[in-house]
């Protein structure tokens, strides 16, 4: 017997939450490029649209609670419901990610950048790309492929952290050459940092869909692997 | 013993199961129920209506005895002692075990006589006002009834009936109480009085409950078991565990899709 009305709900709320992603990843990549472009209308469109993100995020926690105090969910429909809100509060902090870059680019004014911007859009893409891979991860619903995902997103995360440090290597020697460089790399740096934390919570999020389909809440490759081979207890 | 079945071999254990059967004639009701039951532990009895909760939780004080061809096989041990051995007193072990039921069932007797009845049967003569006050105050009832107690058991709300219930189970000083859905038929704040009983009573008491409220056992107990018709249409028990287990993430496919609402 399944329990149809708890089961649509469920679905309607990944999708939100597929539909949340979809305005992150836009609004990520849009602040890069205005970014890069020194486009200023772009930077004021991603500051405008982050509204749409705060307003679907707050909407994702309404239904959420709703269907706790509807259903009394246990077990499975719990973990789905709670790992749910806490993604959906991810994805609204990766959006205020984007709506900083485009703060800073505004701020930049129509200074061009310190130096030609390479490696921010490379981290850019790998962590928009890790942040729709752990979205899938929890659609999927299935113990071994989530973990599989999860642990591809967590090497990615290390790929991050590398570019990140290039990037600030590279700001450091352009700054001490010229100190007179010191606010736009700083500017810079604002920007690689904010996009190495959206990076961060893509890997939370892949983290919270193996608790979602495992019970067992993990904090690294290591436990990753550990939960979805079964060789953890569960620790919800 | 099944992964999804815990065990507490190096515990204090009050009762433990072993492979027990209960046949109704010659219908097999449940079968070969293992289960261990630490002291002073609650341990929720849950699953789809006739399941067979009832049907084990009778075995544990001897109370099928009073079904017409019942019958028991395998052993019910009650501090290592098996008590369906021929030499065993049922009417000692139901003093040992005590029993609530589902709907309050008080004697059409006094309130203090409700509570003192254990005890008389039991020969107490002196004293019975001690235990009488001290029954209803560890049930949560005294403050409610101590003016009243020569009025009828039956003339007090059902909450408080239910309460009277527990409050007599307590007067021969039971080490372990059975309770068979006792909130099922109370309000929401009769409810909550005997839940915040139940855990009361844990520090003194082992209990045993049956309920289909399963927020009701996430609340009250450590331990939850569940049991599950086959299509053999016997009753089996499916899982026991800690209740992070059986409502966070159950170990048994079936215990997952009842605990969800999928089945039951």
């Amino acid at each position: 017997m399944p329990n149809e009305q708890l089961d649509y709900q469920l679905a309607h709320l990944e999708a939100e939450i597929v539909l949340l992603g979809g305005l992150v990843e836009t609004a990520i990549f849009k602040s890069i490029r205005a970014l890069k472009n020194r486009d200023l209308d772009m930077s004021r469109e991603v500051i405008a649209e982050d509204d749409r993100i705060d307003d679907l995020e707050t909407k994702v926690q309404n239904d959420c609670v709703e269907q706790i105090r509807r259903q009394a969910p246990l077990a499975a429909d719990l973990r789905r419901i709670v790992g749910m809100m806490f993604i959906a509060n991810e994805l609204e902090r990766m959006g205020d990610y984007a709506e900083g870059i485009a703060k800073v680019s505004i701020n930049m004014g129509h200074e061009a950048p310190l130096k030609e911007l390479e490696d921010i859009p490379k981290m850019a893409d790998l962590a928009v790309s890790m942040m729709k891979r752990s979205i899938e991860a929890m659609t999927i619903d299935d113990r071994a492929e989530s973990g599989r995902i999860a642990i591809e997103i967590e090497n990615d995360d290390d790929e991050v952290d590398r570019l990140y440090e290039k990037v600030q290597k590279d700001i450091f020697t352009l700054v001490e050459e010229d100190r007179e460089r010191a606010v736009r790399g700083t500017y810079l740096m604002w920007a690689a940092h904010n996009i190495e934390r959206v990076a961060d919570r893509a890997t939370n999020i892949a983290e919270r869909s193996i608790f979602m389909s495992t019970g067992v809440i993990v904090g690294g490759n290591a436990e990753a692997q550990a939960a979805v081979s079964g060789e953890t207890s569960s620790v919800n | 013993m099944p992964e999804s079945i815990i065990t507490f071999d190096d515990q204090d254990l009050v009762l433990e199961a072993e492979e027990t059967s209960v046949f109704y004639g010659s219908t097999l009701a449940v079968e070969e129920v293992s289960l261990q039951i630490p002291r002073n532990a609650i341990v929720s009895l849950i699953g789809p209506s006739g399941c067979g909760k009832s049907t084990v939780l009778r075995c544990f004080n001897r109370m099928n005895d009073l079904i017409p061809g019942a019958r028991v096989t395998g052993s019910i041990k009650y501090r290592g002692v098996n008590v369906y051995d021929d030499d065993v007193d049922p009417t000692d072990i139901r003093f040992r075990i005590g029993m609530v039921f589902q709907r309050p069932n008080p004697f059409p007797k006094s309130i203090y006589d409700n509570v003192a009845f254990g005890p008389r049967v039991n020969g107490l003569t002196d004293d019975l006002d001690r235990v009488v006050e001290e029954s209803l105050r560890r049930a949560a009832l005294w403050d409610e009834v101590k003016d009243r107690l020569d009025d009828s058991g039956l003339g007090i709300s059902g909450g408080q009936q239910q309460r009277l219930c527990i409050a007599r189970a307590l007067a021969v000083d039971p080490d372990v109480v059975l309770m068979d859905e006792p909130a099922s038929a109370l309000d929401p704040i009769s409810t909550q009085a005997i839940e915040d009983l139940i855990r009361e009573l844990s520090s003194e008491v082992t209990i045993i409950i049956v309920t289909h409220n399963m927020q009701q056992a996430t609340r009250i107990s450590d331990y939850s078991a569940v049991m599950m018709v086959g299509e053999d249409r016997v009753g089996h028990l499916i899982e026991y565990g800690s209740n992070e287990q059986v409502f966070g993430n159950p170990v048994d496919l079936r215990t997952e899709a009842y605990v969800t609402g999928r089945i039951g």
